[in-house]
């Protein structure tokens, strides 16, 4: 007995080493002194430095932020919007609708990067920072509808007329009852949209212009001309913030969870669905 | 009793294409409490939303002291509702939900303090204000509900089935407490139930609904003693109701037996249904009453044993605190004040559509 729970803890070990290895050797590299990746050469924290230096990764660094905050706060507003009107339906028609909703996120990044680009090519719009806000926005709004659905669906039916019992005009009664009901749907929204648009380099790599990259881009063109390990700093950043932002997003929703008995609704499960 | 508040003028509800109220006339009047009881899916729900504004009725009208309010959305109206499931705001606490009416009203925050704390009174919670929501038990969050219905001092209070999830006791402490704030406060309390029991504890009025019609209205002893049809005397309280023949004034045949009776006003030989309750059936030795049987079972129900006899032609439920052995030969007597005649109607459906109201 004792021999297969110790085999089943080594086989645990064993995936995780497989599944974080690549970044774990990453995250190393980037505190080596030597330039070559063959050749330990001691700790050190130039690459860092050189790293916050460099204006155009810092320019880069701003628009990744900006961008991912713009797109997130316009996707949480459409997005409720949208799940409320959806939750609204009737049955028939919200089952399509949201099936159309969420088909944008199993959709190959490629595959809405390049129509994207049609489209705006289309319009005659200039490829640069709108248009990649744009493009943002577009593959952000399934997350916070999915985020902010189940919220809507736990919410008592009578709520929002018991307001509008009390006195409350419509719009009133949304605002001080329903948004604060479904605020924590709309916030693991935004943090899921947030996250999925600090990650994205295929969708953003077609819809910008030139002199105006997010990280992502940035770390593939300086890729192209050999990893230098600026980029192992830079990576290792990236993926520390992603991870952060992940683990608040599901232990959000796991506290949730367990206060509403709900089933739990992994955010991890979800990202991963891209 | 006092003047007219409400009067439903003439109201056709339908959804999609079934028809939820076929052409409902009623009056509710001041300080009254009044009961809509009646199986699941007759109507009584979507009738307290007509008047609580939720919906719009397909047409007639809805007069609220005298002034037509059938378009006024809910927001507007001088009613407040205690939904089914409480419907509380759990993100806020208990004083912020008695006092989210209030705050509405831009009532100042003394004046707010004060009314919230006599509500918390009335509903026996004080010093819950700072308590959340979804700390509170059952009971106590459907208290909360009533608080702040109540907090706006509205002339009527609309409550749906407010007792529904609480266990018996409870729902039985609330019933006296729910009779007590409406003849305290002297506002008129329409309550939407599918209980009889709780209907004839409470009400001033019962209406009794089946499938979108009114079935009868009138206080709870008139619709226990004096059911209208076999609907009614089916579904309030224990009955035996038996396929009759007038055969002219006081004098019924049912049962294979002729029986003296104090109704009159009957074609002759018309074809009525007897209600005869069963705490009415007096029970005798053999050949002593009017009609032979024999005791078929017996269970004992607390306070009385419940009896099935049968006889020739129908089987009698008979209570009686004397217990009777299962077997036995005994003979029934039915008094004339026992006996009640109705005008036949369609056979009752009401029972089997389940207790759940949806």
């Amino acid at each position: 007995m004792k021999f297969f729970k110790r085999l089943s803890y080594v086989y645990s070990v064993l995936i995780f080493l497989f599944l974080y290895a690549p970044i774990v050797v990453l995250i190393v590299y980037s505190f080596n002194s030597e330039k070559s990746r063959a050749k330990w050469g001691g700790l050190t924290l130039d690459w860092y430095r050189a790293l916050f230096s460099n204006s155009e990764i810092m320019r880069a660094l701003s628009t990744t932020v900006t961008i991912a905050l713009l797109s997130s706060v316009i996707a949480v507003v459409i997005g409720t919007m949208a799940a409320v009107g959806i939750y609204n339906m009737r049955r028939r028609s919200k089952m399509a609708v949201m099936s159309l909703a969420y088909l944008p996120m199993l959709n190959a990044d490629i595959v809405t990067g390049v129509s994207l680009l049609l489209i705006f090519s289309a319009l005659g719009l200039r490829l640069g920072y709108f248009t990649l806000l744009l493009a943002h926005v577009t593959f952000n709004i399934p997350y916070v509808i999915l985020s902010v659905m189940p919220k809507l669906k736990q919410l008592d039916p009578n709520l929002y007329e018991a307001a509008q019992d009390l006195g409350a005009p419509p719009a009133t009664a949304f605002f001080r009852v329903v948004m604060p009901e479904i605020s924590p749907g709309i916030v693991t929204g935004f943090l899921l949209a947030f996250t999925m648009s600090i990650d994205d380099f295929v969708i953003s790599f077609f819809t910008t212009g030139s002199g105006v990259s997010t990280l992502s881009i940035m770390i593939y063109s300086m890729a192209r001309r050999g990893i230098k390990p600026e980029i192992n700093a830079l990576s290792a950043i990236m993926f520390i913030v992603v991870l952060s932002l992940l683990l608040i997003i599901n232990l959000r929703s796991a506290n949730d969870a367990k206060r509403s008995d709900s089933r739990p609704v992994s955010a991890g499960a979800r990202a991963s669905s891209r | 009793m006092e003047k007219e508040l409400i009067r439903l003028d003439n109201i056709v509800m339908h959804f999609g294409g079934t028809e939820v109220l076929n052409c409902l006339n009623l009056h509710i009047r001041d300080r009254e409490f009044l009961t809509m009881l009646g199986p699941s899916g007759c109507g009584k729900t979507t009738t307290l939303r007509i008047i609580g504004g939720f919906v719009t009725p397909s047409s007639g009208r809805v007069l609220f002291d005298g002034v037509d309010i059938t378009e006024l959305p809910p927001h507007k109206r001088e009613v407040n509702t205690v939904f089914q499931k409480y419907a509380l705001f759990t993100h806020l606490d208990v004083f912020e939900n008695i006092a989210f009416g209030l705050r509405l009203r831009k009532v100042g925050d003394a004046d707010c303090k004060r009314r919230v704390g006599e509500m918390l009174e009335l509903v026996n919670l004080r010093g819950y204000d700072n308590r959340t929501v979804s700390s509170l038990s059952g009971g106590e969050q459907q208290r909360v509900a009533i608080a702040r219905a109540l907090v706006l001092h509205p002339k009527v209070l609309l409550l749906d089935e407010p007792l529904g999830a609480l266990d018996l006791k409870l729902r039985k402490e609330m019933q006296l407490e729910l009779k007590k704030i409406q003849q305290h406060l002297g506002i008129t309390f329409v309550y939407v139930t599918h209980d009889q029991e709780e209907a004839l504890t409470m009400s001033d009025t019962i209406v009794v609904m089946n499938r979108g019609e009114i079935q009868q209205i009138g206080s709870p002893t008139d619709i226990y003693n004096e059911p209208k049809n076999a609907f009614v005397a089916d579904f309030i309280g224990e009955s035996n109701i038996i396929d009759a023949r007038m055969e002219k004034d006081y004098v019924v045949r049912f049962a294979g037996s002729r029986f003296e009776c104090l109704d009159a006003g009957f074609t002759e030989n018309e074809d009525i249904d007897v209600v005869v309750r069963p705490e009415d059936v007096d029970i005798l030795s053999p050949g002593a009453g009017q009609l032979e049987g024999i005791v078929e079972s017996s269970i004992f129900k607390g306070v009385h044993y419940e009896m099935i006899i049968r006889t020739r032609d129908f089987s009698f439920l008979v209570q009686s605190t004397d217990n009777q052995e299962i077997g036995r030969e005994v003979s029934l007597l039915i008094t004339p004040d026992a006996i009640h005649c109705m005008k036949k109607s369609p056979r009752p459906h009401g029972k089997e559509g389940g207790e759940e109201d949806a």
